[in-house]
């Protein structure tokens, strides 16, 4: 078996804010009835963001990344998790 | 006079901007987004176009340039600074101008010659225009519709911060129409429509976007006469 590197992973999801009108989610929402789907109330749509640390995840400068540039708090909002690399 | 104009990765209307300074009658003067040396302009224009390919957010990384640093600190210390399209995502990505400008509601590209009123004539790039004064101008953006929270927006109609609305159809689905707003102390501007592409009668649908670099002009004489 291959030696596999322990890596901190580090997920970042990025949302609008539920006030600020999601013009890509409408228009994936308006396709649904074309595939059958009835009963979708919204779709809204977001960005996942994988940081991965050499060594231990940083939680602290993952924060800061996420907060200073990868989403803007005047439109969005993002939440953060640590994600178990390969053992 | 000179007014620097920045060139970013991607930056697509900084020959027009450059042009539009010239025609205006000031020494236009090149900056580049990775060089903080603002060459000892008296006003900067950060132009439209896609700087660093608009990836992440338009304006999210441009934000980060080394020439944005020195541009934040000269604009806080009140030098006049104008944000055309891009231009006016950076001001906002960097704080300079509240609010943010996402994805036009109707998602389409939207380019065309564009109607607008100008509201406000105290800031340093609209000081030769009249209050009311309906000027035609280009828009082009994707992603032009101006944003921010009810409480700001209520801030910036209190604090006659609106610099100009769009008239005859909203292009982009901009909050309150909002084509172009200022920061409190008026030496800083966003426009999401294109002035320094209606300079010239045979490029452009009027010249009334030379107001904007004459404006500054008649500015800088003023303040230089008053030190």
């Amino acid at each position: 078996m291959s030696q596999e590197y322990a890596v901190a992973r580090v997920v970042v999801d990025v949302m609008l804010k539920p006030e600020i009108l999601d013009p890509q989610g409408q228009a994936v929402a308006n396709a649904l009835p074309r595939l059958g789907v009835a009963g979708v109330e919204s779709v809204r749509i977001g960005k996942r963001i994988e940081i991965e640390f050499a060594g231990d995840a940083d939680l602290e400068q993952a924060q800061e990344i996420a907060d200073k540039l990868l989403a803007n708090p005047v439109i969005e909002e993002f939440t953060l998790r640590v994600e178990d690399g390969p053992a | 006079m000179r007014i620097g104009v920045v060139t970013f990765p991607g930056s697509l209307d900084d020959g027009d901007a450059r042009r539009a300074v010239r025609l205006a009658g000031a020494t236009d003067v090149s900056l580049w987004h990775n060089d903080p040396d603002l060459r000892r302009v008296d006003a900067v224009i950060l132009p439209g176009g896609f700087s660093y390919g608009d990836y992440l957010r338009c304006g999210a990384i441009a934000r980060f340039a080394p020439v944005m640093e020195s541009i934040v600190a000269a604009a806080n210390a009140g030098m006049p600074v104008l944000g055309i399209c891009n231009g006016f995502q950076i001001l906002c990505e960097a704080h300079l101008l509240p609010g943010a400008l996402v994805r036009n509601e109707h998602l389409h590209f939207r380019n065309r010659d564009q109607r607008l009123r100008i509201e406000s004539s105290s800031t340093a790039w609209t000081s030769g225009f009249r209050e009311g004064q309906e000027i035609l101008i280009p828009v082009k953006n994707g992603e032009g519709r101006y944003v921010a929270d009810a409480a700001t927006l209520d801030e910036l109609e209190a604090g006659e911060r609106i610099v100009a609305r769009y008239l005859n159809g909203n292009p982009n689905g901009s909050e309150r129409d909002i084509a172009a707003i200022r920061n409190e102390a008026g030496n800083v501007v966003g426009i999401m429509p294109h002035p320094e592409h209606a300079v010239e009668a045979l490029t452009g649908p009027s010249t009334d976007g030379l107001g904007f670099f004459t404006s500054v002009l008649t500015h800088l004489s003023a303040a230089g006469a008053r030190t």
